[in-house]
């Protein structure tokens, strides 16, 4: 086949980088070499568009073991223990086949965790759809929520990682194009860690797992472009995931892997035997021979160019030591899997595909992996659309603002997704879904890790670069709530098309926010995961970043986020803010009630946000608190209702003194702000004033209601088990009768 | 006192039940492959939960051939304690040793809770510890757990006092709302919420222990006579 410029521009390259190609390789490519390039460079894989950007995050820390670069970042978290975790995101193959989408996602996240030698222990999925209630899409958003929630559930639940927490959130610019972002952490020794990396010339190239099938072809390409109706052509390019075979690969590895006979070792992820190959060459410095007609196939007459772009899952590339092969296969063999030599390390840093003897392709390992073009694309200023001021807030029912408020798809119990979850398998889920931040420990050891999954497109469709900041901050506040100490960050970038300057500048503005924030609050970046083009027929989403901070703690019953019994203070700390009507625009407050974006985000002072977090770590390891919950979404009246929702049934009496308006006052979301209840609050008030933070004792806790009084006003009056009954059910009536969420019925 | 715990291919509850048994009620546990044709000096064995071969064809189905599983059933008939939770359940009514089958949940979808139950009976190895009536909260986790049974059979257990444990919330479309029943000499028990995800007090939930608790020391009497 003739390599004609329609050939380059479907394969999604354009004309200088075909030119680029042909300077490298110093004569024209074979299809399948085209192929691979077109993989290799593709934005997915090579994060042309971001790279000269992410180099400004902060990378390094007494306890990163292993930054960006590798199949996911290594955190020591003492004890000779290690954690290693990542984000991915699965977003186009999720609205294309939102089911085997999204657990190909959980699938692919997962290898990349064991792949370094550590076994799983959490799984946590940042979701966007559409609404679910809207007219035109909702029918569609309600099938891809369920599709991809179903998606999830299968491969974690049968892989037997338990998924301990996440978000969910709707919105109308994810209705063309749904976000499923999926975080996976692993624990491991030190020793037992392993990298990408094929060293040792003459040693065997071993290939394990699944068999090769045409599935998946051209998904990482895919996964670069901007959907249009032609889209759906294209789901055969969606991989299938078969999480008995991943979980019986996982054993094998790491089973394999204490043979001492494996050098290096890599999943099989996007653009499958291509990328695991060169990467693995690239890292060590050494070229990688295989020969086709070894590779185990699901199907006859795959052609080289199929073979080398499959995305059948389940796959692992291994380099073994030579002489050992056989000690490796032994324990793949116990496991009932493929174990098959198809190749060797070479010195001469070529990536050599084979079929039968005939070569196919010869391309330097490097040119694929390390020379990917870079562009500083041009940038202006951030698209946005929202005006500065928005409607009047006036309100004439703040209890049912509340309730419309726990009744919103964002703000109501995710009962209805999490439970289709195993979130406790592996008995380790101290804190699972619904807490601030979950809770895992480790068993045989005093430590335990909490993780906190965040984002929030509309603070940064306002302003990108404070709403990341705002996400990073209120990541770690989650932890501080629940006892942890932040120590490290993984991000998952989504945006629409990098060639548009007013999206490019969204990105660049996240990523510094996403740069100070994290070197402020000491949470390097170890990984992460990029993807662009998220728009459908032009219209891009809100910049949505999504960051995921994992901590460690001493492991402790948690003290958890609901009141406990009548008589406690109820205290707030960081005090009540001093927001404007500006800084209304972006809450849950002007979605649900003026269904509106507009302004600024809350502002935000990390100084005082990092004393806020301070103060809550050192009550909640005294246990001087009965219970801590931070203020997000919908502010301080929805955080006084979600702590009257535990099995107890305590609400609180809530008396307030302050100037500002009730519906800002109420449903603000201004940062660094908790609500605890306790028994001791001169404990509570002590530690507030040696980190020179507000702390206001501003009610009692009480069986069965919830009141909000400001000046001897009554805000709020609710039983409390009328607002559990909106908060808990309606997601359910969303998806199977919207009509029944009209709270006023 | 030794727990014999079997591993299958997809079994994901095995460590769980081995931590259970080795630190929570400080007894031995051993794991024992699918392929091993001997369950060897244990006292007692659990068939954990999971996903046995990818519960492939049917939850249960292939695990029944397994060698280890002909070595349960004549544990089973030599009057040794067997407990199957979850895909344990599933396998045992696969392998005829409990009547009846477990099927998709009556809403379709996978469900992960705590639920409160009722012990029906404490003639048996397994709740010989807890009270007649008591309410016990345990967690449930899966996909198939609908126990479905013709009436004869129902009524049988129900007239022979093998009905162990009742959902007393429905959360599966259970027929009668079991939960977990006996066999007919008593000593095999399937059920499908899990004890020993409630057996650490970390993790909040201790209830598992009384039927675990029970099982144990059933396993250690087996073991003196």
């Amino acid at each position: 086949m003739n390599i004609t410029p329609d050939v380059v521009a479907a394969h999604q390259l354009t004309p200088s980088e075909y030119d680029k190609i042909l300077s490298l390789l110093g004569r024209e490519p074979t299809l399948t070499e085209l192929g691979i390039f077109s993989v290799m460079w593709s934005e997915h894989c090579s994060y042309k568009s971001s790279r000269v950007h992410l180099k400004k995050l902060p990378t390094e820390s007494e306890r990163v073991l292993q930054g960006p670069g590798e199949n996911a970042g290594i955190i020591d978290i003492g004890h000779c223990l290690a954690i290693a975790f990542k984000i991915e995101s699965h977003n186009h193959p999720s609205f294309i086949e939102p089911f085997q989408g999204a657990a190909t996602g959980v699938g692919g996240i997962l290898r990349d965790i064991f792949t370094m030698g550590a076994r799983p222990i959490a799984v946590m999925d940042s979701l966007r759809f559409g609404k679910l209630d809207d007219v035109e899409t909702g029918e569609r958003n309600q099938r891809i929520l369920e599709g991809v929630v179903a998606g999830i559930a299968h491969y974690g639940n049968c892989f037997g990682v338990p998924t301990v927490g996440g978000e969910c959130v709707f919105e109308k610019s994810y209705a063309g194009n749904p976000l499923v972002n999926v975080f996976a952490l692993g624990v491991f020794r030190h020793d037992e860690v392993f990298y990408g990396k094929a060293s040792g010339v003459g040693n065997s190239v071993i290939y394990v797992g699944a068999k090769t099938g045409r599935d998946g072809i051209h998904g990482a390409s895919m996964a670069s472009a901007e959907f249009t109706e032609e889209s759906k052509a294209k789901r055969p390019n969606v991989q299938v995931g078969d999480p008995f075979m991943e979980k019986l690969l996982l054993e094998a590895c790491l089973e394999a892997m204490k043979t001492g006979a494996i050098v290096g070792i890599q999943d099989m992820g996007a653009a499958g035997l291509t990328s695991s190959t060169c990467e693995m060459g690239s890292r060590a410095g050494t070229g990688v021979e295989i020969d086709l007609q070894y590779v185990p196939q699901r199907e006859p007459g795959m052609t080289p160019y199929e073979m080398m772009l499959s995305e059948s899952q389940e796959r692992m590339l291994l380099v073994a030591e030579r002489g050992r092969e056989s000690e490796v296969v032994a324990v793949f063999e116990k496991w009932g899997l493929d174990a098959v030599r198809i190749g060797v390390v070479t010195a001469d840093g070529m990536l050599r595909v084979k079929d039968h003897g005939q070569v196919f392709a010869e391309i330097p390992n490097r040119a694929l992996a390390d020379e990917a073009p870079r562009y500083n694309r041009p940038y202006s200023t951030p698209l946005r659309t929202a005006p500065l001021d928005g409607p009047e807030i006036h309100s004439r029912d703040l209890t049912g603002d509340l309730k419309e408020l726990l009744a919103s798809g964002d703000v109501c119990s995710k009962k209805w997704i999490y439970e289709q979850y195993d979130y406790q398998v592996r008995t380790n889920t101290l804190a699972g879904p619904g807490s601030d931040a979950a809770i895992v420990r480790i068993k045989g050891t005093n430590t335990s890790v909490a993780m906190s999954l965040d984002g929030n497109g509309r603070y940064c469709a306002l302003d990108p670069r404070e709403g990341t900041k705002l996400i990073v901050a209120e990541c770690c506040r989650n932890l501080a709530t629940v006892g942890a100490l932040p120590i490290a960050t993984t991000n998952n970038l989504n945006f629409g098309n990098p060639e548009r300057p007013e999206i490019m500048a969204q990105i660049v503005e996240c990523i510094e926010g996403l740069a100070e924030a994290c070197r402020f609050f000491e949470v390097p970046v170890t990984g992460g995961n990029v993807s662009l083009y998220n728009e459908t027929l032009g219209t891009p989403i809100f910049p949505t970043p999504v960051v995921g901070i994992v901590g460690t703690l001493e492991t402790a019953l948690p003290i958890g986020t609901d009141f406990k019994r009548p008589g406690a203070e109820v205290i707030l700390l960081g005090g009540l803010g001093t927001p404007d009507a500006q800084q209304m625009g972006g809450t849950q407050y002007a979605k649900v009630i003026h269904d509106s974006l507009w302004g600024r985000p809350p502002a935000l002072d990390m100084d005082y946000e990092r004393r806020v977090q301070a103060t809550i770590r050192e009550l909640v390891r005294e246990r001087a608190i009965e219970s801590a919950h931070d203020l997000g979404e919908g502010g301080l009246a929805v955080t006084v209702a979600e702590c009257s929702f535990g099995p107890a049934g305590i609400g609180a009496a809530i008396d307030l003194d302050s100037e500002l308006p009730p519906e800002l006052l109420l449903f603000h979301e201004g940062p660094s702000r908790i609500l605890v209840s306790t028994g001791n609050a001169e404990r509570v008030l002590a530690a507030a004033r040696k980190n020179t933070i507000e702390a206001l004792i501003i009610g009692v806790t009480l069986e069965a209601r919830v009141t909000i009084r400001n000046r001897k006003r009554i805000l709020v009056d609710s039983r409390i088990a009328e607002l559990a009954g909106i908060w808990a059910d309606s997601l359910e009536h969303l998806l199977h009768d919207p009509v029944l969420v009209n709270t006023n019925v | 006192m030794k727990v014999g715990i079997v591993v299958f291919p997809g079994s994901n509850c095995d460590h769980d039940a081995w931590y259970a048994v080795s630190q929570n009620l400080q007894q031995q546990a051993e794991f024992i492959w699918h392929n091993s044709a001997s369950l060897g000096d244990v006292d007692a064995v659990i068939l954990p939960g999971g996903f046995s071969y990818g519960d492939y064809l049917r939850c249960g189905a292939i695990a029944k051939f397994s060698p280890v599983m002909q070595a349960v059933k004549k544990f089973a008939k030599d009057g040794g304690p067997v407990l199957g939770v979850c895909n344990g359940f599933q396998v045992l009514t696969e392998a005829g040793l409990l009547p009846g089958a477990l099927v998709r949940n009556a809403n379709l979808k996978f469900v992960c809770r705590q639920v409160p139950l009722e012990v029906v009976t404490t003639d048996s190895p397994f709740t010989h510890r807890a009270r007649k009536g008591q309410t016990v909260k345990l967690p449930v986790a899966h996909g198939e757990g609908c126990y479905i049974a013709d009436e004869r059979t129902l009524d049988e257990l129900e007239a022979e006092d093998r009905v162990v444990l009742r959902y007393q919330d429905d959360c599966n479309g259970s027929m009668r709302d079991i939960a977990g029943i006996l066999n007919e000499k008593r000593n095999v028990m399937g059920l499908m919420p899990h004890p020993e995800r409630a057996a650490d007090p970390l993790m909040g939930n201790t209830d598992g222990l009384t039927i675990l608790n029970s099982f144990v020391t059933a396993g250690a009497a087996a073991s003196r006579s």
